[in-house]
Formats: structure tokens, C-alpha cells, sequence
């Protein structure tokens, strides 16, 4: 049986728990609840950034308190989902831009590099439309 | 596991599933196919946060491997959905 | 010689304590010696992946820099989170920002384009193939020339300290 933890060890965990998932709760509110696809890209950085750092702050208090060593494990959630975020939100923000466009929307900005002759070490992945 | 910390996982874990099911909603109803590679996304995300609160409740910390795996898989399939609708191809 | 053999010290440092922190710092010999193998190996054997180097200077600017992305991101997600529960008049109207850039280092505007994306609330959406502008998307955005002024002066100057 083990012991169970100090108080002051499960009231920071049990609340952290509750901030993360209130905040997951209103990034999906907010995904299905927007008009606009751009702004319904907001909300679910609230999951990606105070939530999984809340959740994973409770996490290593209560390992390190448990194992009664610092167990830093979880620290690789926060590091790992800082790279990988914005590679897929940027992805999808320039899919949006790029498809919108190429139907014609009068709503997307317009290019930004439209009178901008191609250089030479221009990237070929520019969402303007060919 | 005391009544608290019980308590709180219970109602973090409420929470989780609501929002999944949320997130889900978007992806069956998404007008386009950029709201459902979002959608997909965050419910990737939520199931790794799921199972992190596990590891909590269970006091294993081998559910970090499994969350770890679920968010590279998460990322990996959107970011190649997303490539595939920018370009129409993955790999170029 | 140490340069032939370390070409990014700071990228195999990084890959040493990611190693130990994936065992969970078991600081056991043999994780330390995997550890250094791997940080020696991986940067040689991605040197010509990466096309410029990192010239990374100045790491109090880059801790200040990197405790004030933290603060911010917790300010935003408040920010967000009322903003997405707001009904009628007080709903956020989303709009997009041209931002004029001084910054031409890559690895720099890699950095922005992570802090941009990570902070909720403003999403990179298009760089100019001069990299002369950046388009970016804010969830609320009511005074444009402040939000622009505001992006250059927290996150683009500290860069620019650091990476030129």
C-alpha cells in the first residue's frame, strides 16, 4: 500500500488538473463554435500551450513527491509539442490561404510578395497562386 | 489516491471527453478539409493529455511513453495531411 | 579538429540533456556515454541538413526573451479564453497584420514563426519570399499599429540581438 501524498502536494496537482481541463474544454468550444476557419485556429493553442503545461507541471510534482526525486520526464511534453506545433499550424494556416485564394475569396488578404520578382533562392512552396 | 486528487481527475477527465466529443462534432460536420485536419489535431492532442492524467491516476509513469508516441503520431499525420492538401502530394 | 568534430556544440549539449531527460536522468555511465555518442553523432551526420549556421549570441537576452514568451503566453490564453466564451458585441474580430521585418536570419525568423505560432492568439500565416514582411493572423485584434509595434519591439529586436 503506498502512503498517501502531503496535502500540500495534492491541492497544487488537483487544481493544475482542473485548469487544464477547463481549458481544454473551451479550445473545443471555440473550435466548433467560430465562423471563420482562422479564427477557429486560435483556441486550440489554448490545448497546446496552458494545458499540457499545466498538466505537466502536475505531473512532475506529483512523481518527484511520490518518488521523492525530481523526475523531470515530462518536461520532454512541453519541449517536444513546442517544435511540433507550429510546424502543423503553420502548414495549415498557409493550406487555408492557399486554397481560399485559388477559389477566388475577396475575404483572404492578398499575396504578400505578389510584385516581388523570384529571386533566386525564393522557396517553391510560396502559396501563390499558379 | 485521496477523495481530492479523485475528485479532480474525475472531473478533468469529464472535461477531456467533452471536448473530445467537441472536437469530434467538427470533424464529422467541418465545412472543409482544413477543419478536419484541425480537429484531428486537437483530439490527438486531447488523447495525449488523457493519458498523461492516467499516469497520474495509476502512479505509472510508463503512460508517458504511450503519450509521447500518441502526440508524434498526431503530429506526423497532420502535418503530412496538411502538405498533402497545400501540394496535392506528400513527398516531393 | 574540436570544430570538425563538434560543428554545433549547442545542438549536441541540447541532445545530451534530451537523452537524459527521456531516461529520466538516470544518471548512470552508460545513458551519459549514449548520450555523448548521440551528440556527437546526429550533429555531423545532419550537417547538411541545416543550410546556415547558428550564430547564437548574448544568452541573457535570449533567457529574458524566453521568460517573457512564457508570460505572454499565459496573458494570451486568458485573453482567448474570454474571448471565445464572449457573446454578442464583445465577440473577437479576428483580422490580419502586416508586419515589416527587419530580420533576415533564418534560423531568427524560425524562432519568431515558433513564438508566433506557440502564443495563442496570433498565427504565422505568410512571409514574403524577400523576407521583407509577414502576414499574421490576430484572434482580436482592435488597434493594428500598436499589435505591429508590439510584435517588433518584444520579439523581433531580442532576436535580432541574438541571431546577427
Amino acid at each position: 500500500m503506498i502512503p498517501p501524498l502531503p496535502l500540500w502536494v495534492e491541492i497544487p496537482v488537483a487544481l493544475l488538473l482542473a485548469l487544464s481541463g477547463v481549458f481544454t474544454l473551451v479550445a473545443a468550444i471555440g473550435v466548433v463554435r467560430f465562423r471563420s476557419f482562422f479564427q477557429r485556429m486560435h483556441p486550440p493553442a489554448l490545448a497546446f500551450s496552458f494545458s499540457a503545461w499545466c498538466v505537466t507541471l502536475a505531473s512532475i510534482l506529483y512523481f518527484s513527491a511520490q518518488d521523492g526525486a525530481l523526475s523531470l520526464h515530462a518536461w520532454l511534453i512541453i519541449i517536444f509539442l513546442s517544435l511540433t506545433v507550429p510546424v502543423t499550424t503553420i502548414l495549415l494556416s498557409r493550406t487555408e490561404l492557399f486554397r481560399r485564394r485559388n477559389s477566388g475569396d475577396p475575404d483572404m488578404p492578398p499575396p504578400l510578395s505578389a510584385s516581388v520578382p523570384l529571386s533566386a533562392d525564393a522557396d517553391d512552396s510560396s502559396p501563390t497562386p499558379r | 489516491m485521496s477523495p481530492l486528487l479523485f475528485s479532480a481527475i474525475v472531473f478533468t477527465m469529464g472535461c477531456y471527453i467533452t471536448a473530445m466529443a467537441l472536437a469530434l462534432l467538427r470533424l464529422v460536420r467541418g465545412p472543409s478539409a482544413q477543419d478536419r485536419v484541425l480537429a484531428m489535431d486537437l483530439i490527438c492532442t486531447i488523447a495525449m493529455l488523457i493519458l498523461m492524467v492516467l499516469a497520474i491516476r495509476y502512479r505509472s509513469a510508463m503512460y508517458f511513453e504511450a503519450a509521447l508516441l500518441v502526440s508524434i503520431f498526431g503530429f506526423v499525420s497532420s502535418a503530412a495531411m496538411a502538405k498533402f492538401l497545400l501540394r496535392g502530394e506528400v513527398i516531393e | 579538429m574540436m570544430r570538425r568534430m563538434f560543428p554545433a556544440p549547442l545542438l549536441s549539449l541540447a541532445l545530451l540533456a534530451l537523452w537524459l531527460l527521456l531516461n529520466n536522468a538516470s544518471l548512470g555511465l552508460g545513458q551519459w556515454l549514449l548520450g555523448t555518442f548521440l551528440g556527437v553523432l546526429v550533429p555531423l551526420l545532419t550537417q547538411s541538413l541545416r543550410p546556415t549556421p547558428v550564430r547564437f549570441r548574448r544568452p541573457w537576452v535570449a533567457l529574458r526573451l524566453f521568460m517573457q514568451v512564457g508570460y505572454d503566453v499565459i496573458v494570451w490564453n486568458w485573453r482567448v479564453l474570454r474571448g471565445t466564451l464572449a457573446t454578442g458585441k464583445r465577440m473577437p474580430r479576428g483580422g490580419f497584420v502586416v508586419v515589416p521585418l527587419d530580420m533576415r536570419d533564418p534560423n531568427g525568423l524560425a524562432v519568431l514563426a515558433a513564438i508566433m505560432c506557440v502564443i495563442p492568439g496570433t498565427i504565422w500565416s505568410e512571409l514574403a519570399l524577400d523576407r521583407s514582411a509577414l502576414l499574421v493572423h490576430m484572434f482580436d485584434l482592435d488597434d493594428a499599429a500598436a499589435e505591429i509595434e508590439l510584435i517588433k519591439r518584444r520579439y523581433e529586436r531580442p532576436l535580432m540581438e541574438i541571431f546577427e
